[in-house]
This record gives structure tokens, sequence and C-alpha cells, in this order.
């Protein structure tokens, strides 16, 4: 047993009336390590599931369309570039919210898709940009010499592309997609504003019934922590066990 | 005379308003080990890749066993998988290790299987005089060491003519001798070479041929008994003056 745990979350058991009257009558509302284990949590973890989904696909479906998006920005001239940049800097400038909404009207507008597969969608295309961002850096980064060496036995551009320049690209940009993975699965929890229910929307269902905010939102913390906590050490394995051997 | 390996014709290159190559003529015979000699910026490197058309001609024609590269209709891929290049930033495959990086053109680029490419990795690694680092990455190479791995590469795709960039200009002094005496002993072995070098020793030692160009020109060229005893022109003279204390 935790103990050190379960004894520090009842020395700070808050009474909420001590620093805010409740607007619901006389109701104490008491965060206790055995409410948020035994209850909260387990109700939330219902939808853990929808909320890793989520984030896997659209994780998966922007890592695909960004590096599409990277290698065309980077391998196919002046013009798709000029329009590569215009898409980021647009994307990149509005809040995850806005865009979120307006894809998702767009989206569920014009195809009938349930409200899952539209936010997932949403998310996708968001995440696309980022990742579009964080592959091109990558490539850019490998030394021109690689192609050029690669070129130089006869490889044609599009192997040397795939043979030699992006084993190393993805490498190098595995730091900042561990970091893109934490952002999307924490931005998943905005597709409860278009109805789907997941983590985010399970609490706003218990904090109706409940009226325990705090408690409610402290566990939903804890949940995320969790997920994102593990994706990272998943992540950073990975990086370790594809890291290329030098002298250090 | 033995066959002609190789044959520019009238190769002018301009970078933006700058004319780097002037009007090259130049031919290479079977077996025969041709120095490019001449100050920095006077176009060598650049003539260098334009016999495998790493850089594009904008004028001339470049002929590698009786085939015309600037032929818009021919495979430069297939062309170029028989002629080696070795580059002066050595430019090994970094997350390859040193025997991944000979045989990775016998696989991707040739189609052989892996046992046979690695087969013949180790051969041209003991020829190199490295096969006990075969299992190395870069990285963990010596500057010599990367270079001898580069040359192995090269020779892996039994290149009909080698190219060398200057080979040696990015090691250290006491590194330089390894590579020099690999490429000696190719010389030797017969191997058609066209080397751009600041070793005047070397060149004076293994080349059939020293061509001294200057501004995009060729200057001067002769043997190299000719050359560096009794240069013709004031300007090779100059040159030559200047690497008096590599032949104290």
């Amino acid at each position: 047993m935790p103990l050190p745990l379960v004894s520090f979350m009842e020395e700070v058991t808050i009474d909420i009336r001590t620093y805010e009257p409740t607007p619901y009558g006389e109701k104490t509302m008491e965060l206790t390590f055995e409410r948020v284990i035994t209850y909260l949590i387990p109700y939330l973890l219902k939808g853990v599931f929808i909320t890793v989904s989520v984030s896997f696909f659209a994780l998966f479906f922007g890592a695909i369309g960004g590096l599409l998006l990277a290698l065309i920005r980077v391998y196919r001239g002046k013009v798709s570039r000029f329009i590569m940049i215009i898409i980021s800097s647009v994307f990149r400038a509005l809040p995850q919210t806005v865009l979120l909404l307006l894809l998702y009207f767009v989206i569920a507008g014009s195809i009938n898709i349930s409200a899952y597969w539209a936010g997932t969608l949403s998310l996708s295309i968001i995440s696309c940009v980022y990742q579009m961002e964080i592959f091109r850096s990558s490539i850019e980064s490998i030394d021109g010499g690689q192609m050029m060496a690669a070129r130089a036995i006869g490889m044609s551009n599009m192997k040397a592309i795939r043979v030699i320049i992006l084993p190393q690209a993805l490498r190098r940009a595995l730091p900042a997609w561990a970091n893109e993975a934490a952002g999307v699965i924490k931005g998943s929890s905005l597709v409860y504003i278009i109805g789907v229910v997941e983590v985010m929307r399970l609490a706003q269902y218990e904090i109706a019934r409940s009226r325990e905010p705090f408690a409610v939102y402290f566990s939903v913390a804890l949940i995320y922590f969790v997920i994102v906590y593990l994706t990272n050490l998943a992540l950073r394995r990975v990086e370790k066990k594809l890291r290329i051997p030098d002298i250090s | 005379m033995s066959r002609e390996i190789l044959r520019l014709e009238n190769i002018h290159k301009c970078y933006g308003s700058t004319e780097v190559l002037k009007g090259i003529d130049l031919s290479v015979h079977e077996s025969e080990v041709v120095v490019l000699l001449g100050p920095s910026g006077t176009g060598k490197s650049t003539l260098l890749r334009c016999i495998n058309m790493l850089t594009v001609p904008d004028k001339g024609h470049v002929w590698v066993n009786g085939k015309d590269l600037t032929d818009p209709k021919i495979n430069i891929n297939h062309a170029r998988e028989h002629m080696g290049m070795v580059f002066q930033e050595f430019n090994l495959f970094a997350h390859l290790s040193a025997i991944d990086n000979v045989a990775v053109g016998l696989v991707k680029v040739q189609g052989m299987k892996k046992s046979a490419a690695l087969e013949r990795a180790k051969f041209e690694l003991e020829k190199v005089g490295l096969s006990d680092k075969a299992d190395l990455y870069p990285g963990q190479l010596s500057g010599g060491q990367k270079q001898r791995v580069a040359i192995a590469r090269a020779l892996a795709m039994s290149p009909d003519v080698m190219l060398f960039d200057e080979p040696t200009s990015a090691l250290d002094p006491e590194l330089i001798g390894e590579v020099l005496e690999v490429m000696q002993k190719l010389a030797q072995d017969g191997m058609t070479m066209v080397c751009v070098t600041h070793e005047m020793h070397f060149a004076k030692k293994v080349a059939n041929r020293a061509i001294f160009m200057e501004g995009g020109v060729i200057v001067e060229e002769g043997s190299p008994a000719e050359f560096f005893d009794q240069p013709k022109t004031d300007r090779a003279r100059q040159f030559l003056g200047k690497f008096d204390s590599q032949f104290e």
C-alpha cells in the first residue's frame, strides 16, 4: 500500500467552505483519497479508452499527413513550400478550440460521420500541421552530404530519402514528436465540446451530478498525468533503443 | 593506348553570374591516375562533380564508357552506380555501421542479397584495413577510418572510375597517410582515378598526369615529372612554390 500518499491526501482534505461558500447550500465537499480511488477514477476510466484511441488515431493520421507534407515542402520546389508555409502559419496561429470547432463544422457539414470520427479527424488535421513542422526541421537538419553520397552510389532521389535521409531524420524528430504526442493527448480533452464522451465529458457529467468540481478535476488531472507520463516513458525507451552509437 | 573511360567536352558551369568552368576538355583512359591541382575556388571540385552529374553542367558533354551522361534520356542513377566518389567530408551514412555503409548500395541499388552484400562489404573493408571496425558506426571512427570506409563503400559498387574530391583535406595531418596509402594501392591495382588534391607528394608519386586549373580553365597539363620539376607556365610555378615545404 502506498501509505505515505494516503496519509498526505488525508491531511490535505479540503473543506471548501473554509475558502469559498458553495452555492448549493450546506453540502460539504470533501476530497478524500478514498473517494478519488474508489469512485471517481473508476468512473472516469470508462472514458479513457476514447481519450486514448482519439489521441492514437490523431497522432497516427497526423504523422502520415505531416510526414508527407514535410517531404513535399522540403523536396517539391518553391510553390509547394510557399503553400505549406501559409497553411502552417495560419493553423499554428489559431487556438486549438477554435480550429477544432471550425474543422468540426466543415467535416460534419460535408460528410456524415459520428462526432467521434469528426473529432478525431479534426485533431488529426491540427496535429498534421504541427508534425509537418517537426519532420521538416528534422529532415532539413540532415547534412546535405548524406543526400549527395546516396546519389553518388546510384540511389534515386526517392530511394535516398527512404533509405538514408528518413531513418536519420525520424530519429532526430523523436524528442519533439514525443512533445507533440503529449500535446495531442491533452488536446484530445477538447473533443468533449463537440459531444464525444471521453474523460472530460464524463467529468462534466459527474460534476453536474455531484457538484464536486475540484475532486473531479483532480481525478481527471491524475488520469491525464498517468497517460502522458506512460506515453513519454515509452517514447523515451524507443528513442534510447534507436540511438545511433557514437564515441560517448 | 588503353580504352578511354571518360571524356569531357567543353564543360561550362555558372553559379549566378560567376562562371566557374569556362570550357574544360579532358580525356581519361583506363588505369590512368589524373590529379587536378590548382588554387581554391578554381572549379576543380565543380569539375569533378560534373563528371558524375552531381552538378549538371550548363554546356558541354560528359561521356563515361561511351555513354553521354548529359543526354536527358539517360538513366543517371544507373550511370552513377559505376562511378565511385569520395568526398572531403566523408559523408558516411550516419545511421549505418561501417559494414552496412559499404553494403547498402549493393542491396538497395544493385539488388544483391543481404548476405552476399555483407560478404562483399567485408572483403572491401579488409582491403582498406578495417575488417576489425566493421560493426562500428561513423560516430565511433576516426577521420582516417571514416574516409577509408567511404573508399570501401565506393569500391563495393565495382566502379569503372573513382573520383576523389580532396579526400584528405578534412583530416588531421597524422591521419592523412593511411588514406593516401589506400589510394596508392588502388592506383597500383589499376583503378582509373581522378583526384582533386593538395597532396603534392602523393600527386607526384602516384599520378600519371597532372592537370593544373585556374580560373575555370586548364592552364597546364603534363606528366608529373614535367609538371612538378619544369612547370611551363608562371602560374604553375607560383602555385607549386607554395608547396615547397611539402617536398622538404
